[in-house]
């Protein structure tokens, strides 16, 4: 894109904070002190993992959000609201199952009083750019989820936006049809097909981010800031497996395992548990010990021999170190003595080590069964725990940390949990 | 087949709708005091007698029809008003909702006495002011239901697809037409096929109504009943059950069918699913050509007008907080209106009500919910197997639902007179045997329910229990009745709510000069408002109303609650 004409900043986002309410104590910071610029003729990647407020930021930068604080400026004017010029494709497709593929496309074009013969031409014209030739009478329901996520892109593509924005647009797909439709648009892209003069995507997929985008934004989690921003600086099409490629995909795994700065004391012990079952747990910690990996395992490699998305394979990565089983460093995930011991046990002796790990490091578990010790009949309402994480948590996450805490804790035997009632107890031995 | 959840809203009774009842009561008190007023002019209005001739029946039944259509096009305008307002404004929500949600509790042929005396007052000496009346009761059995479906909708249209509105900068009035009211269709379709079984009952009991000395009958099918009742000709009683039979059959092939099988098309669902065959209504439609150039055209022309840029948002991102000032506010204005809604009530109350008649009420329901119980039960007992061994066999189950369907659609109080041929003939006890008029058309709720949730049970699970030789009564225990109990719970609710309401119309029954009277509290208010004693039909209403929500809140919500929670597969 380097021949282009002088790029040009189309969207500048300064200084936004983005945080949510919260009864009495302090405010939920999804995002914190977010700088972005966006010009003309690049494709920038937000990248991160869920809860990093990437997908927040998309929404602010379409207008469907405005930010607690900060400021966004659409081409020199601030922006209130969705903008002209602006469009939109989204994760879920978001098609209207009661209109037609060509209505769908149509849709924008309504929206701005264009009259019917304009309407028609252009969406005819976007359909068949983006080859959908054929099915404009379709119903969605009728469609693959790689052809509908090409109306969701010819449904933008047809307001002819100066900004193009894609939250996770082909996470929803398979791997096959994700990698055609890439390669679709960034093709098209790549020949000046597309009109749109700039675009920004939201994605976990580091591959993803390394393939499509001029410059990445790695994000880090709660509250979601700029960890870094990184620059792509391969021209297109690239390959996948060149060795430069590959050490760029190897660096940002890298930079997303690195530890963060060390929790404020006063929050240590009552983070975010990852929802991560023990049977995965179990699985991963056994697989890690086997060969090739023999105690410690190249993420990505570990990542594609198991198929899973880093967004499935860090949290479990995490799960494991903070019970001290493994580590992560450095794009590695290395086996610790404790995690081998527990691959060379029989089941009640696993039980008994991830038992102790829990108590040893999981503050919400230890407290549980304290309370329960102590209690004459040995129940204790989980309402009681849910509150105190929520002073600390969105409860979106005290629910998730919760059921880890319960999950865990039933595969340890440290104690039982009746859903019915919503309480802990002591199984009598 | 597939349907949509049942749209209807259940919520625990709170505050809100103890105030919303204590309005509502205020509003009918005020309504009531009203049509006293204008009583006097009435008298004229029953001079055309209703002829038993078989042949007046066809004209008799298209009135009556027309007035179902009337009611059903007046409770379409009301949903969209007020469902739209309630899911838009959040003060009117706060108020509508509770209001609407005891207006559904409450028996609409309790205060049908009133809405006559009212109406015909609003018109002395025309028919006109009965029509209206008849027209509003069948209203008030269409409404509340079709608009809580349509709040429903309103408020649970999927984010991303408002997002995807909002992004591509649809207007208010757009997005409404757009998005909105299509999502909305299939349950607002549903909701309005069953406030029209639903109706056909009222109209039938709401064409003949006495109140005090005075009586109307419309012409219609519920006043060639009534006649043929006064007259003791029980062939003209089969002739008008043949005639509804008719008319129902119509409306179910040439309206209802057709429209459910088009609403299909606005299901929120992302996966071709088996499209059951279109009706062979639908398929003419289609195939003319006429016909199909002119919907083609009204088509446009709506969409046209959907397509207007009307109300375009001013600022759309969405932060704005409610006002302080404005919520205290209104705030200040509803305490106002409880408070003179209170001392309206409590005055009447004073002034015409002693304490031994909120006993003898309370007493009178306790009898009818007695009979409630048992006639729930007994219809449990034959209905649940029944609906399982259709629902288990999909053959049947295709052929028996439409029927099911169609036998709650049929208004029972038509088979009344049958049954009080046979209580007099034999001198059968009535407190007993007119017990099961309330169950009459109730109970196929119960049965349809249960054939939709047998034939909705995973193969697999039947697989399962096969192949671990499960069978008998541990069968029943631990696999069909557990797997069928949430569709029960809802069939049942439906089932219990039309037996408070028919109580009304079947504690009480005449066959020429001989009167059947059931101790109960529907005998209690039909009595009190043949009678024109405004102050006890009120308590026997609030009564019911009373037993209705306590019976919600300390039964079927937790049943409701529990079946969700444990026993929705997947």
């Amino acid at each position: 894109m380097d021949a282009s004409p002088p790029a040009e900043t189309l969207l500048r986002i300064h200084a936004v904070r983005q945080a949510y309410h919260k009864d009495a104590s302090a405010d939920l910071v999804v995002l914190d002190d977010v700088d972005l610029q966006l010009r003309t003729g690049e494709i920038v990647g937000l990248l991160g993992r869920s809860g990093s407020g990437k997908s927040t930021l998309l929404r602010i930068a379409a207008g469907l959000l405005t930010p607690t604080s900060g400021e966004v400026t659409w081409r020199g004017r601030r922006l209130a609201g969705p903008a002209e010029g602006i469009a939109m494709v989204f994760q879920s497709f978001a098609l209207f199952p009661w209109l037609t593929v060509q209505e769908n496309v149509e849709l924008g074009l309504e929206a701005q009083g264009i009259g019917r013969a304009e309407r028609e031409r252009r969406a005819e014209d976007a359909i068949a750019l983006i080859g959908l030739g054929g099915y404009e009478s379709a119903y969605p329901k009728e469609l693959a989820g790689g052809m509908r996520q090409r109306v969701g892109l010819a449904r933008a593509l047809v307001v002819h936006p100066d900004l193009l924005l894609m939250d996770e647009p082909f996470s929803g797909l398979d791997v096959l049809t994700a990698e055609t439709l890439r390669t679709d648009l960034i093709d098209l892209w790549s020949e000046g097909r597309l009109p749109v003069k700039a675009m920004m995507m939201v994605t976990h997929n580091i591959e993803e981010a390394v393939l499509l985008c001029d410059r990445i934004l790695v994000f880090s989690s709660n509250p979601g800031r700029v960890a870094s921003e990184l620059r792509v600086p391969f021209p297109h099409p690239r390959d996948r497996l060149a060795p430069a490629f590959r050490q760029m995909v190897d660096d940002i795994y890298a930079l997303m395992t690195r530890r963060p700065p060390a929790p404020r004391p006063a929050a240590a012990g009552t983070l975010p548990l990852p929802s991560v079952s023990t049977n995965l747990m179990a699985g991963l910690l056994e697989t890690l010990a086997q060969a090739p990996y023999r105690g410690r395992a190249d993420l990505p490699a570990l990542a594609t021999a198991l198929q899973l998305e880093l967004d499935d394979l860090l949290p479990m990565g995490e799960a494991l170190q903070l019970l001290g089983l493994a580590v992560l460093e450095e794009g590695d995930l290395r086996l610790l003595d404790r995690g081998r011991a527990f691959v060379e046990a029989d089941t009640d002796a696993r039980k008994a080590i991830f038992g102790a790990a829990l108590r040893a490091n999981v503050r919400l578990v230890a407290e549980i069964r304290r309370v329960l010790d102590e209690r004459g009949n040995h129940r204790a309402a989980a309402v009681r725990f849910r509150d105190e994480l929520e002073d600390f948590m969105s409860p979106d996450y005290a629910e998730e940390t919760l059921s880890a805490a319960i999950a865990w804790g039933r595969y340890a035997e440290l104690y039982s949990y009746d859903e019915e009632a919503d309480q802990f107890f002591l199984d009598e031995e | 087949m597939n349907f949509p959840a049942a749209a209807v809203a259940r919520r625990l009774p709170n505050l809100f709708d103890l105030v919303a009842g204590l309005c509502i009561f205020a509003a009918l008190i005020a309504l009531a005091g009203a049509a006293r007023g204008a009583l006097a002019p009435l008298g004229a209005l029953d001079a055309t007698p209703i002829s038993l001739d078989p042949w007046a029946l066809p004209g008799y039944a298209g009135r009556t029809t027309l007035r179902m259509f009337a009611a059903l096009f007046c409770s379409l305008v009301f949903t969209f008003v007020v469902a739209t307002w309630a899911a838009k404004s959040r003060h009117a929500g706060l108020v509508l909702l509770p209001v609407l949600d005891v207006l559904q509790a409450v028996p609409i042929l309790g205060f049908l006495s009133f809405t006559v005396v009212f109406f015909t007052g609003l018109f002395p000496g025309q028919v006109l002011g009965a029509e209206l009346a008849a027209i509003f009761a069948i209203f008030t059995s269409q409404a509340w239901n079709m608009t809580f479906s349509l709040h429903q909708s309103l408020t649970t249209v999927p984010a991303d697809l408002a997002e995807a509105a909002r992004s591509y900068r649809l207007t208010a009035w757009q997005r409404f037409w757009r998005l909105e009211v299509p999502f909305a269709t299939p349950g607002l379709v549903w909701n309005m096929m069953m406030s029209m079984s639903g109706g056909w009952f009222f109209v039938v009991a709401s064409e003949a109504v006495t109140v005090g000395s005075e009586s109307w009958k419309l012409p219609g099918v519920g006043s060639y009943v009534a006649t043929a009742l006064e007259q003791r000709d029980i062939g003209a009683v089969l002739w008008a059950i043949g005639a509804m039979l008719a008319v129902i059959v119509a409306y179910d092939q040439l309206l209802f069918r057709p429209l459910v099988a088009w609403s299909a098309k606005f299901r929120f669902e992302q996966t071709a699913g088996d499209q059951p065959e279109d009706p062979w209504m639908l398929r003419l439609l289609r195939r003319t050509r006429l016909l199909r150039r002119g919907t083609d055209a009204l088509g446009r022309g709506l969409g046209a007008v959907g397509r207007l840029r009307l109300a375009a948002d001013r600022a759309s991102a969405s932060s704005g907080r409610p006002s302080r000032i404005r919520d205290a506010l209104f705030g200040i204005l509803l305490a106002i209106a409880i408070g003179a809604a209170l001392w309206q009530v409590a005055t009447f109350a004073a002034a015409s009500l002693t304490l031994a008649d909120i006993g003898e009420a309370m007493l009178l329901g306790c009898y009818t919910l007695a009979r409630v119980v048992v006639l729930m039960a007994l219809a449990t007992l034959v209905w649940v197997p029944v609906g399982v061994w259709i629902g288990l066999r999909p053959r049947w189950a295709r052929r028996f639902l439409p029927i099911a369907q169609f036998l709650a659609a049929f208004p029972a109080n038509l088979f009344f007179p049958v049954f009080v041929v046979l209580i007099v003939r034999t001198g059968a006890n009535p407190e007993i045997w007119l017990s099961p008029l309330m169950i009459l058309g109730a109970q196929w709720y119960i049965l349809f329910n249960v054939i939709v949730g047998a034939s909705a049970f995973p193969g697999n699970l039947r697989e399962a229990a096969r192949s671990f030789r499960v069978g008998g009564w541990l069968w029943w225990r631990r696999i069909m009745l557990p797997g069928v109990f949430p569709y029960y719970v809802t069939g049942a609710i439906a089932a219990a709510g039309g037996a408070w309401n028919a109580a009304i119309v079947a504690e009480v029954a005449a066959w020429g000069d001989q009167r059947l009277v059931a101790h109960g509290l529907g005998a209690y208010i039909a009595v009190a408002s043949e009678e024109g004693r405004t102050a006890h039909v009120l308590l026997g209403v609030a009564v019911m109303c009373a037993f209705v929500a306590v019976l919600n809140r300390l039964l079927w919500t937790p049943l409701q609650d529990y079946a969700s929670r444990r026993l929705t597969l997947g």
